[in-house]
């Protein structure tokens, strides 16, 4: 790794840009994110910024059980962000469906299988730390080219 | 040195690219960390500015379907091109270009390269909310203006010349201040801060005219920004701080200039909620009006 790469991953660490995906949450999760921009969490202080655009983003947070309709709007966004990319997820809901698992409107299937999530933060909700700590955790794996993005897998 | 060598250098040294970019961070870090502050909370490191747009050059560059490429990535890097050229002809202490007769008119055209970049940037993405964006600050700027340049304009004027170096050396007098009022009034939109954030306002229409833009074109966005800061910084400090026969004093002195202006500017913008277009582009044309046939009566009376 030469200097340029090495400056760049550095930078993927200590700026992760944040967009933000609800695939059929009940807001729970949502409502959890907000905080970290509040002066309690401030997640500026480690570079992290809530982006409205998947433009602009390096990770997206996936909040929500899958819905029937909500599965094209992931593949959507997730491939209109730029690489490097990685994705967190949100609760418990993109992992098992939670109490929402066997509705005849969600998908039955985890969030794995839709796109490659890199850190699950488990939770109902979870608490903002837990997120904060689940974005830091995807900006290191940005930053060692370790997201399973960057590790060549692809979209479902 | 030749006089294309003098250039060359001011547009990629001092108080070009290389000297300006980190300073633009100096500010946007400064600006960024003072909001934090002003907000109770901690705000971003140092090397923030610097971080961000190192990111975004290791990212890949996403072109949407049916934009044409050639344009879509040539405005950020005519924007940036554009505030660099302007601030090589900036006479901050140590600018090796010799004075340019009429620099002020090439001035002002160059300032609003950016502002045209934006605006066509906007349209171009083929975005909704970045066609809002671009009206917006198309809108704006015909609001702006008029207090802008009229505070520059007026100053030539006062002194007789259209000439930077001119206006840097014009004795100092109580035109400057009301001229130095009216420019001050259009800065924050220049800017695009608080309260006339209104082309970039992310709550409503989710991001400024780049909103297509990701990785280096966005990156080159971002810095064509940095340097209009140091840009319009600078040309406050030129025109209207008073210089004195030592470069290195005129620096310290410009330099704390900046920072009481940053500081002000960064406190209203922490301090008020956003206007609408229409109540922003009534106070340009009213009080900036007022201010500016305050400024033209002031510079034809005294």
């Amino acid at each position: 790794m030469n200097l340029l790469e090495r400056v760049v991953a550095i930078g993927r660490r200590r700026s992760p840009w944040v967009c933000r995906l609800n695939a059929g949450s009940c807001n729970g999760c949502d409502i959890e994110i907000t905080p970290l921009l509040s002066p309690r969490y401030d997640a500026e202080q480690v570079g992290v910024q809530l982006h409205g655009t998947p433009k602009h983003a390096d990770i997206v947070l996936i909040s929500g059980t899958l819905t029937l309709r909500s599965r094209r709007a992931i593949l959507d966004l997730y491939a209109q962000v730029p690489a490097p990319k990685a994705v967190v997820a949100l609760g418990s809901c993109p992992a098992s469906g939670n109490v929402f698992a066997d509705s005849p409107l969600v998908l039955g299937e985890s969030l794995d299988t839709v796109v490659p999530v890199d850190v699950w933060v488990p939770g109902c909700p979870p608490r903002p730390q837990a997120i904060l700590d689940g974005i830091l955790r995807a900006a290191r794996l940005l930053e060692e080219g370790a997201t399973r993005s960057q590790q060549g897998e692809s979209v479902s | 040195m030749s006089e294309v060598w003098r250039y060359l250098v001011a547009f990629a040294v001092w108080p070009g690219l290389l000297g300006a970019v980190p300073l633009g961070w100096l500010m946007l870090w400064f600006m960024r960390k003072l909001t934090a502050r002003l907000q109770g909370r901690r705000g971003p490191p140092f090397l923030q500015p610097f971080y961000d747009v190192a990111k975004l050059l290791g990212k890949a560059t996403v072109v949407p379907a049916g934009v044409r490429r050639g344009l879509f990535l040539a405005l950020p890097v005519v924007s940036l091109a554009a505030v660099t050229a302007a601030l090589a002809i900036l006479p901050l202490p140590g600018n090796p270009v010799p004075a340019l007769p009429g620099d002020v008119v090439l001035l002002l055209y160059l300032l609003e390269v950016p502002v045209l970049c934006e605006v066509l940037a906007g349209y171009v993405s083929r975005s909704v909310y970045g066609q809002v964006s671009a009206m917006r600050e198309a809108l704006l700027s015909l609001a702006y203006n008029l207090p802008f340049l009229v505070s520059i304009i007026a100053m030539a004027q006062y002194v007789g010349s259209f000439e930077m170096q001119a206006l840097q050396a014009a004795p100092y007098g109580p035109v400057h201040a009301v001229a130095a009022a009216a420019f001050l009034m259009a800065l924050p939109a220049r800017l695009k801060l608080n309260p006339f954030s209104i082309a970039n306002a992310e709550h409503e229409i989710v991001a400024d005219a780049h909103i297509e833009y990701g990785g280096p074109p966005l990156a080159l966005f971002k810095l064509a920004h940095a340097l209009e800061i140091v840009l319009l910084v600078g040309l406050f400090a030129v025109v209207f701080v008073p210089v004195t026969p030592w470069p290195a004093l005129t620096a310290v002195v410009y330099a704390a200039a900046g920072v009481a202006l940053l500081a002000g500017i960064t406190a209203l913008a922490a301090v008020t909620a956003r206007l609408r277009l229409a109540q922003a582009f009534r106070f340009y044309w009213v009080w900036g009006g007022c201010a500016s046939a305050l400024t033209v009566a002031a510079v034809l009376v005294l």
